[in-house]
């Protein structure tokens, strides 16, 4: 056998070694990772039924889902009115009061401020809608942003009527 | 000389361990052909749905199953119910959840997220309800038995007529493989006690099984996956080993020691 | 700490070394001249290191999950088996990773009594030794303790109920270490909080016995001191991390076979039973590691007598550098010596075994011939066999018994097949 070739299966068991060594410290630090990330019983609980049959028009409920707040707003005409008459160009993450509340009369978003993650005052700021006292974001009555820093729209779980007095979210 | 004393060193190691675990003279258990055991051991789905019908119509009028949850019955690696009947199983049960917005607890269907129902209330509650017995919680049973899947198993098959030299109170029974020989549990298995809804024919070897290996799962949700992982673990290693041996081998050889 | 003066290469290197010598400790570290005939017995410090990095890696993340209340402790443990990705695989490795870490660390005290590691000069190595191994034992019982289950339970009310032993002060010391009157929920959080201590403990003991182990240097299996660096050495890397990493390898592989395939069979069957303080299981043992001590506790009527022993027969080992007066290291120039090591290593096998026995009949016997002749080779045979054992004729280096007494000869054999293989 010539040197050369000697040469290269040296380096060939050498790399191949590191590459293997490499691949299984790699699988060793998945389970060491994901054990943070949400367990099965954690999974489980991503739904909540909600009771909305006692709730008044103009008023506003805050349940708990996966560990935060979500509003859900029982909005009077008014309040429909003033958020479907607003031009989408006033908007700083423009999207249409339609594409929020699934019927008209309920609003269902989560109660954490885009911002930072604070929750908003209900009925509160310039524009009667949600105002959160951490850094001074403006909401309006369909929960989009209108003033201060947060960057976009109040969050809209995934969520459904299971009757008209039931709300399912997640 | 010194190869004699190594010689009776290491089979005194290996003996070790054999004596540790026949420490108290008891019957041979019973076994049967365990899917699960062995390095690719899998568990037999409908074997697992037989034995969860088992566990319900029998056992779960005394005994829980307090660590387990509706959605771990069509979790993979288990009885594998589909997550329609999964969840038809859970709503099938009666949840006590609360309290609600007036301070009042109520009741309402299980969800997947559910621990299965639980059948009395407090550990005190179990005892008054059998002469003083607490039937255990059997999430974990199999592993908390020494003689694993194989003594439940005997146990469940073990109950027979006292010899004569064994005086039996009011509600305790003979069990040839109990720790003890005494228990309080009634024989709960006999043929034909339940009607499997697969067809299969209720012999108490086979509900006696199916339970079993319903409860080795319950007590290992994960088995599969940890044999499956471990396989590849294993092999993964052998492989670097090899690897790392010829790496060594060569690095060795630039000087004339031998490694 | 390093005799050579090593001088980075690059600018920002010696700017930094400079100001803190990393760079000189990795160099010392990577060159440090290591004995060329050390055999694969030498190999279970770096497992050891492995051993302990793992218990506390699986430790932090299972501390994550894990929750020290009485009411809670079983029932979070289930939910680490059951909910918590992989959960069961990080417990299975860190509750196997205990044993493992013991078995190990006997290999590693067995070595050194074969080989006389623990003769002048590296009676520090090997007193910080016994104090790691001390602490092991703390950490690993009091980590059984955790899982809060019956065996977890009545093995802290056994081992603490030990210091009741103590004349005068013996029950107040019990009732202070459990922060009541029996073993309950303020005792498992004390146990959970030391717990988590212990190991970053043995982690400082242990770079001090790496520390202390460089300023000689390694023993090796001939027991001569050594020049070094010389003929006699190579250097640390790549040579002895790559056969470290060897029998690492195999040692991970009966590691993954018990932790997949037999995850349960180390531990007791009655720890799956949560913990009940009105039912005594029908046996207490305890860990497999723990046996031999338990033996020797066991074998003494007496209660503060029983416990002196136990104690004793671990800390005799400190002692020990003293005990053994022959000059000679190695046991394979001690001809007397080398048996009385076997005899030894099977006194402390059968006594681990009658610890797993009931103490009654043959067994208490056993246990008691066993305990009397543990303290005899270490009181008795070690100080009179160093005074009156006629050891055989030691090479002057290393390379002489591979050399097979001959010079010349064989270095160039060696290097005509080197040359061949080129």
């Amino acid at each position: 056998m010539s040197d050369q070739k000697k040469l290269k299966r040296r380096d060939f068991i050498f790399t191949a070694t590191t590459a293997v060594g490499v691949v299984g410290a790699g699988a060793v630090a998945w389970p060491l990772i994901d054990q943070m990330n949400p367990d099965a019983s954690v999974k489980a609980l991503a739904t909540t039924e909600v009771d909305i049959s006692s709730v008044q028009p103009g008023q506003t409920i805050t349940v708990l889902w996966r560990g935060k707040p979500v509003f859900i707003k029982r909005r009077t005409q008014n309040e429909i009115s003033e958020a479907k008459s607003v031009r989408l160009e006033e908007l700083k993450d423009p999207q249409k009061d339609e594409e929020r509340a699934l019927n008209p009369e309920w609003l269902v978003m989560l109660g954490v401020c885009t911002h930072l993650g604070c929750v908003p005052l209900s009925d509160k700021g310039d524009y009667n809608g949600w105002f959160c006292p951490c850094h001074g974001s403006h909401y309006d009555t369909s929960g989009r942003i209108r003033k201060g820093p947060a960057p976009t729209n109040l969050e809209i779980p995934k969520y459904e009527f299971v009757n008209s007095n039931t709300i399912r979210i997640g | 000389m010194l190869k004699k004393y190594k010689f009776l060193i290491i089979l005194l190691f290996f003996i070790n361990p054999i004596y540790l675990n026949s420490a108290e003279k008891s019957e041979k258990l019973l076994s049967t052909n365990w899917s699960f055991k062995g390095p690719f051991g899998k568990f037999d789905r409908s074997s697992l749905q037989r034995g969860y019908q088992v566990y319900q119509e029998v056992c779960a009028s005394c005994h829980s199953l307090k660590y387990v949850s509706y959605r771990n019955l069509s979790e993979p690696g288990g009885p594998e119910f589909t997550n329609d009947e999964a969840k038809a199983i859970a709503a099938s049960f009666e949840i006590t959840d609360g309290p609600n917005s007036d301070g009042e607890m109520f009741t309402r269907p299980g969800r997947l997220s559910d621990k299965l129902i639980m059948p009395y209330k407090n550990e005190e509650e179990a005892k008054a309800a059998n002469g003083g017995a607490y039937p255990p919680d059997m999430s974990v049973l199999v592993k908390a038995r020494k003689g694993g899947a194989d003594y439940v198993y005997s146990v469940l098959l073990g109950y027979d007529q006292p010899p004569s030299n064994i005086q039996l109170d009011d509600g305790v029974y003979y069990n040839k493989y109990m720790y003890g020989n005494k228990i309080k549990m009634p024989a709960p298995l006999s043929d034909d006690l339940i009607e499997y809804s697969d067809g299969t024919k209720a012999t108490e070897e086979q509900m006696a099984k199916d339970v079993v290996s319903f409860l080795m799962w319950t007590a290992e949700p994960h088995l599969e996956q940890r044999h499956k992982i471990g396989f590849r673990a294993i092999v993964y290693l052998i492989i670097l080993s090899v690897l790392v041996y010829f790496s060594m081998k060569k690095i060795w050889s630039r000087i004339e020691t031998e490694v | 700490m390093s005799e050579h003066n090593y001088q980075p290469k690059s600018k920002f290197g010696k700017w930094f070394n400079d100001r803190l010598p990393l760079l000189t400790l990795a160099n010392h570290l990577t060159d440090y001249p290591t004995p060329k005939n050390l055999n694969y017995w030498w190999t279970f410090g770096g497992i050891l290191t492995f051993c302990l990095i793992t218990q506390i890696i699986t430790g932090l993340v299972l501390a994550m999950h894990y929750i020290a209340h009485a009411d809670l402790a079983f029932s979070s443990v289930e939910h680490i088996m059951r909910d918590v990705n992989y959960g069961w695989l990080i417990r299975y490795i860190h509750a196997n990773g205990a044993s493992m870490f013991f078995l190990a660390v006997y290999i590693h005290i067995f070595r050194s009594l074969f080989y006389g590691s623990y003769k002048s000069p590296r009676e520090i190595i090997w007193i910080l030794g016994i104090m790691i191994y001390l602490l092991m034992m703390a950490a690993a019982f009091m980590g059984y303790v955790l899982p809060w289950g019956q065996m977890s339970f009545w093995g802290a009310t056994v081992i603490t109920n030990l210091f009741s032993a103590i004349p005068l002060i013996g029950d107040s010391i019990t009732t202070w270490l459990w922060g009541g009157y029996s073993v309950d929920n303020p005792t498992l959080t004390r146990f959970f909080t030391l717990h988590y201590l212990i190991p970053f403990l043995i982690l400082g003991l242990v770079v001090l016995h790496i520390w202390a182990l460089h300023v000689p240097g390694n023993n090796n299996p001939v027991g001569i001191d050594i020049k070094k660096p010389s003929k006699d050495t190579v250097s640390f890397h790549p040579y002895i991390v790559i056969k470290d990493l060897f029998a690492l390898l195999l040692f991970m592989i009966l590691f993954a076979f018990f932790v997949f395939y037999s995850p349960n069979v180390l531990g007791h069957a009655d720890n799956y039973i949560e913990a009940n303080p009105l039912v005594t299981p029908a046996h207490i043992v305890p860990e497999w590691y723990l046996l031999p001590f338990y033996a020797i506790l066991r074998s003494i009527p007496d209660k503060l007598m029983g416990v002196i022993a136990m104690l004793s027969a671990i800390l005799i080992l400190a002692a020990l550098p003293w005990l053994d007066t022959s000059k000679v290291r190695s046991a394979v120039f001690r001809p007397l010596y080398k048996q009385f090591y076997w005899i030894l290593v099977a006194d402390v096998l059968i006594l681990g075994y009658v610890g797993a026995m009931p103490a009654e009949g043959l067994y208490l016997l056993l246990a008691r011939i066993g305990t009397a002749y543990y303290f005899l080779h270490f009181l008795v045979i070690l100080p009179v066999l160093g005074k009156i054992e006629k050891t055989s004729p030691i090479p002057l280096s290393i390379s002489e018994p591979i050399l097979g007494g001959s010079l010349n000869v064989e270095p160039v054999k060696k290097l005509d097949k080197n040359f061949e293989k080129l």
